[in-house]
């Protein structure tokens, strides 16, 4: 057993700590491009995954994921609740245990992402269900194909820290949810402007800041694949905040903030599986690339009639296929391992080739499962909100509450409460009647 | 008794107020308010979408004024909220029956 490396310790004890940040990073993202009226229940699915992923990756989400190899499509049971984890080994210098915490932060995000596609009209239970269901039957599974010795990890497929595992893999699965939930009332007709733009910044500094993380911590050590990591996860994102908000510049006239924020989560995605395997030019090509791109396939859903609402497909999906293809243009064989040179750096085209077979077989399978596990949902339970409590706001009608009281004659003590506008205490009758509202709900 | 009504550019409050202070008069309301006019909306582009917003943000100022007065109350305003572009809005007049002052119960034109 190797002996424990303190300063590799370290570092993905912080890291991990950093990627749990990107998840209420992502609320506050998200939830600042909805409605004022839907921006709590936005910022709830986001919790909501943290709440139950974490579980769900105890119970048995890490060991399906990095337990014993099964043909290469699934771990097995033996690491199920992390027993015998307590004093085992010391993979590459960092505790076990440590490591499935650290990739514990992974499976939350990715299952929050996928929100995204369904702001403003989803049921909170069902969406729960959803978050399990997937990460249980998609999640868990692709982490081991990517990372934990499956299939696509054998064939040689390269995703350093997530392009096809988290980002394809909840970009396919919010496009099939989008598509399963239908768009909102009055889209695309309506202008679905967000309602505040500097959470909406904050959240992308958030996600930004815990990125470094994500990708450097992929390294597993505190080493120069960390380094090399983490330049280019700046650089490339950099790069990708330029390359969106000129491509806005240029088609709707002006550069906006939440295309800069847009920008650099596309940069942060196109570069997450390519972040240890390019030089730093590559990367800001990369993150140029990506940028530039995402922001037009932004335009995709208006032409294909899918309400993507926050966008999802467009830099999750799109962002990750990007990345992850030019790894088989802009990789260097000495970072990359030996054989994996890009096409622009000597290789061949294998490497390419390899890259779309993971691309394509996370794309498909998460957005087949996605579809199907959603429409189960939506047929049995239902998935969708009704038309009027989406209207009145689904913060209200799903969690009871408002995020923003302004009016100083609204309120405990002010002058509507007082007139008996607004809800008063009162006390509770006996319940007679079937609360038909609540059991409907 | 009249109630002058103007619906002016949000941009022109000031200038209508001021006009309306030089004349002396003691109170106003205004209002956010929506609406179009002749030159209806436009359409606006963001993030790759075309919209059109019909209801442009207008403000809506009241006055209270006796029948002497309603006049030149009506000139200043229109001069003070013409841009001379589409979209400056309307004045109107309207007659009112009564007007009580809540704090001493005058009425009438003592309630002006």
């Amino acid at each position: 057993m190797p002996e424990l490396d303190s300063g590799a310790t370290a570092w993905i004890l912080t890291s991990a700590a950093l990627v749990l940040l990107m998840t209420p990073g992502l609320a506050l993202f998200y939830g600042g491009m909805t409605r004022s009226k839907s921006v709590l229940n936005m910022m709830m699915m986001s919790f909501g995954a943290i709440g139950l992923v974490s579980l769900l990756w105890v119970f048995y989400g890490y060991s399906i994921a990095f337990g014993e190899d099964i043909g290469g499509i699934t771990g097995d049971l033996s690491a199920a609740g992390l027993r015998g984890m307590l004093e085992s080994g010391t993979e590459g210098g960092i505790p076990d245990l440590l490591f499935a915490g650290f990739q514990l932060m992974f499976a939350v995000i990715t299952v929050a992402l996928i929100s995204g596609a369904i702001a403003d009209r989803a049921k909170f239970g069902p969406w729960l269900l959803f978050a399990g269901l997937w990460a249980t039957l998609v999640y868990f599974p692709v982490a081991h194909w990517v990372w934990g010795g499956g299939w696509i990890m054998e064939l040689g497929v390269l995703d350093f820290a997530g392009g096809t595992a988290v980002h394809i893999n909840a970009g396919a699965a919010a496009l099939a949810l989008a598509l399963v939930l239908g768009k909102r009332v009055g889209w695309p007709k309506d202008k679905f402007k967000p309602h505040n733009l500097p959470m909406v910044l904050l959240g992308a500094g958030l996600l930004w800041f815990g990125w470094f993380g994500f990708n450097a911590g992929s390294a597993g050590a505190a080493n120069g694949a960390a380094a090399v990591s983490l330049i280019n996860t700046q650089v490339a994102t950099a790069a990708a905040v330029l390359g969106w908000i000129v491509v806005e510049w240029l088609r709707d006239g002006k550069p906006t903030t939440l295309g800069a924020a847009s920008g650099a989560v596309a940069g942060l995605v196109g570069i997450t599986p390519a972040c240890a395997f390019l030089e730093p030019l590559g990367a800001i090509a990369l993150g140029l690339v990506a940028g530039a791109i995402c922001a037009l396939a932004v335009g995709l859903k208006y032409k294909l009639k899918y309400d993507d609402s926050l966008d999802v497909v467009a830099v999750h999906m799109v962002g990750g296929i990007i990345g992850s293809l030019l790894i088989g243009f802009l990789a260097i064989e000495v970072l990359a391992g030996e054989g994996n040179a890009g096409l622009f750096y000597g290789g061949g085209i294998k490497l390419l080739g390899l890259q779309a077979v993971g691309v394509i077989a996370v794309l498909v399978y998460s957005f087949v499962v996605a579809y199907v596990i959603g429409f189960a949902i939506e047929k049995t339970i239902g998935f969708r909100l009704s038309a009027d409590a989406e209207v009145e706001g689904i913060d209200n009608a799903e969690h009871a509450e408002s995020a923003y009281e302004f009016s100083s004659t609204g309120g405990g003590g002010g002058a509507f409460a007082a007139a008996g506008i607004g809800a008063s205490a009162v006390p509770k009758p006996e319940p007679t009647e079937p609360v038909s509202e609540k059991v409907a709900g | 008794m009249k109630l002058v009504t103007a619906v002016i550019k949000p941009h022109q409050l000031d200038a209508v107020k001021e006009a309306l202070h030089t004349l002396g008069v003691a109170g106003l309301t205004v209002s956010e308010v929506q609406g179009y006019g002749r030159q209806k909306g436009h359409t606006e582009v963001y993030r790759g979408a075309e919209y059109t917003v019909e209801f442009l943000p207008k403000i809506r100022v009241e006055v209270l004024t006796d029948e002497i007065d309603v006049e030149k109350i009506v000139d200043a305003v229109v001069a003070a909220a013409r841009t001379g572009k589409i979209g400056d809005g309307k004045v109107w007049v309207t007659a009112v029956e009564e007007v009580v002052r809540v704090r001493t119960g005058e009425r009438g034109l003592d309630a002006l």
